[in-house]
């Protein structure tokens, strides 16, 4: 079952202890890990633009691309990220130099053959991407693509909590590196929140998150009483302890 | 209009759903709506697997179809689920001679006020993508020519999503249902958005989205986005009703 995958990728960050910015390193090291991958990199976004700058990475080649996708402003990984879709490239020699000038033949100079972009998002929310570097040519097998959507799933939590200006501390807490549970009520009360204390979708979903878990219900269940009228977000309630 | 010219019609109207800025969820809908037209059933709901394999209610022309889907998917049992496991239809299940096969799907549906339930496979070649359900109250049995209709219409729909393209490349699946998911995420967030800036209930803000979007023919994500970002006045959407389509 990938939820409990997802559940135990999160279980095992929150496990180290460290600061709240090796969290994405901390995963980016255990994707490659679980892959047959040479490496793995996190590119995030700010809720302001289209990208932070900020990345995360494996050591080696996958930092080095990383910094050269933000740099050069092209790659699967900005691909990714505009399109909201995921670009999987199994032959990079075949298709990376007509669709990437200047990034294709870097990364075939790098060693990279072999590049699978997944856009981290929640609907409207666009969090980031991960992205997984390999040496060899093929695609990834049906296992091996639920294993790193596994990775992505987790990635849009993690990075969830980190871009939120909700301050949750250092490093996530438990209760709150659950799943994003996808169901209807869940989205639709986001948005709901959203209006209801004038922030962006992605602060929406955390106050939704975090009122559930302070007090102890599942967030379906809130998210049904914002649906149904029985429960607002005012500014005021912004406060939870 | 007979029943010849309302099904070209519908091929035409699905055939343009796929030509330019092409949404999944709305070819979707369109073709559970019209299904339900055109069979003359009572409701239609639609499950599609997605990348992480597991099953997703896509589209409902109904409230209580889609909870019967979500029903089907939480108990693991339905004609859904046995459709899109063996890739073979499901029809003509009368639910008086259904409580063994389906013990706890036969008495929901019952109560929900159905007398027969119908499952077409989404599928081109060996591969399963999901299956539509039909939910009929006055009747146990469709005409061959009736399944026949639904059956076609889930195979166009079946080659919308591939888009022509080769079922097998990875990209394009991955691509699409994750545009597919994506994007309902993407609209039920707009739903609450609109419902809490116009004061209205999500299922009215579905519909005022989608009529929206046909009036000034973008797709519905595009206007969900529009939604989200405040781009679009409430009194426009307004203007254009949205009382026309059901569910």
């Amino acid at each position: 079952m990938s939820l409990s995958r997802v559940q135990q990728i999160l279980a095992d960050l929150v496990d180290v202890p460290g600061e709240t910015e090796t969290l994405p390193d901390q995963l980016c090291v255990a994707c490659a890990d679980a892959l047959p991958v040479n490496g793995v990199g996190l590119a995030f976004m700010s809720a302001a633009d289209d990208h932070g700058g900020a990345i995360a990475a494996t050591d080696g080649p996958a930092r080095t691309m990383e910094i050269l996708q933000l740099d050069l402003g092209e790659g699967p990984c900005v691909d990714a990220s505009r399109d909201a879709r995921p670009v999987l490239q199994t032959d990079l020699a075949r298709t990376g130099p007509t669709r990437w000038p200047a990034f294709g033949p870097a990364a075939l100079g790098a060693g990279i053959s072999a590049i699978f972009a997944f856009p981290l998002q929640v609907g409207g929310i666009r969090l980031g991407v991960l992205d997984l570097y390999r040496d060899t040519i093929g695609e990834l097998d049906d296992e091996e693509l639920v294993i790193a959507l596994a990775y992505a799933d987790a990635a849009t939590v993690l990075l969830l909590h980190l871009q939120g200006s909700t301050e949750l501390g250092s490093g996530l807490h438990p209760q709150l590196s659950d799943p994003i549970e996808d169901r209807p009520e869940v989205h639709q009360a986001t948005g709901m929140i959203s209006v209801q204390s004038a922030v962006g979708l992605a602060d929406a979903l955390l106050l939704l998150r975090a009122n559930a878990y302070a007090t102890s219900r599942p967030t379906t269940e809130v998210a049904d009483d914002v649906v149904r009228r029985r429960m607002r977000f005012v500014p005021e309630d912004d406060h939870h302890e | 209009m007979n029943r010849e010219q309302h099904l070209a019609r519908v091929f035409v109207e699905l055939a343009d759903t796929l030509i330019a800025d092409f949404d999944a969820i709305d070819l979707l809908h369109t073709l559970t709506e019209r299904t339900v037209g055109l069979l003359d059933v009572d409701a239609a709901g639609l499950v599609m697997e997605d990348p992480r394999g597991r099953l997703q209610v896509l589209a409902a022309t109904s409230h209580a179809a889609r909870l019967l889907e979500l029903f089907e998917l939480q108990n693991e049992e339905g004609p859904c689920l046995d459709c899109y496991t063996s890739g073979e239809q499901v029809v003509n299940v009368d639910l008086a001679d259904a409580a063994a096969r389906w013990q706890k799907f036969t008495p929901a549906s019952v109560k929900a006020g159905y007398q027969s339930v119908h499952a077409l496979p989404l599928r081109l070649r060996n591969r399963t993508l999901g299956a539509m359900n039909l939910f009929v109250s006055d009747r146990s049995n469709l005409t061959p020519e009736d399944v026949a209709v639904g059956q076609a219409m889930a195979d166009v729909a079946t080659i919308g999503l591939l888009q022509e393209r080769d079922v097998r490349r990875q990209e394009v699946l991955a691509e699409q249902l994750h545009d597919a998911l994506n994007s309902r995420i993407l609209i039920e967030q707009a739903k609450g958005v609109l419902a809490e800036r116009a004061g209205i209930d999500v299922d009215d803000a579905f519909r005022r989205m989608r009529a929206y979007s046909r009036h000034v023919s973008r797709p519905l994500n595009s206007i969900a986005t529009a939604v989200i970002d405040n781009a679009i006045a409430i009194e426009e959407l307004q203007k254009v009703g949205g009382k026309s389509s059901p569910g």
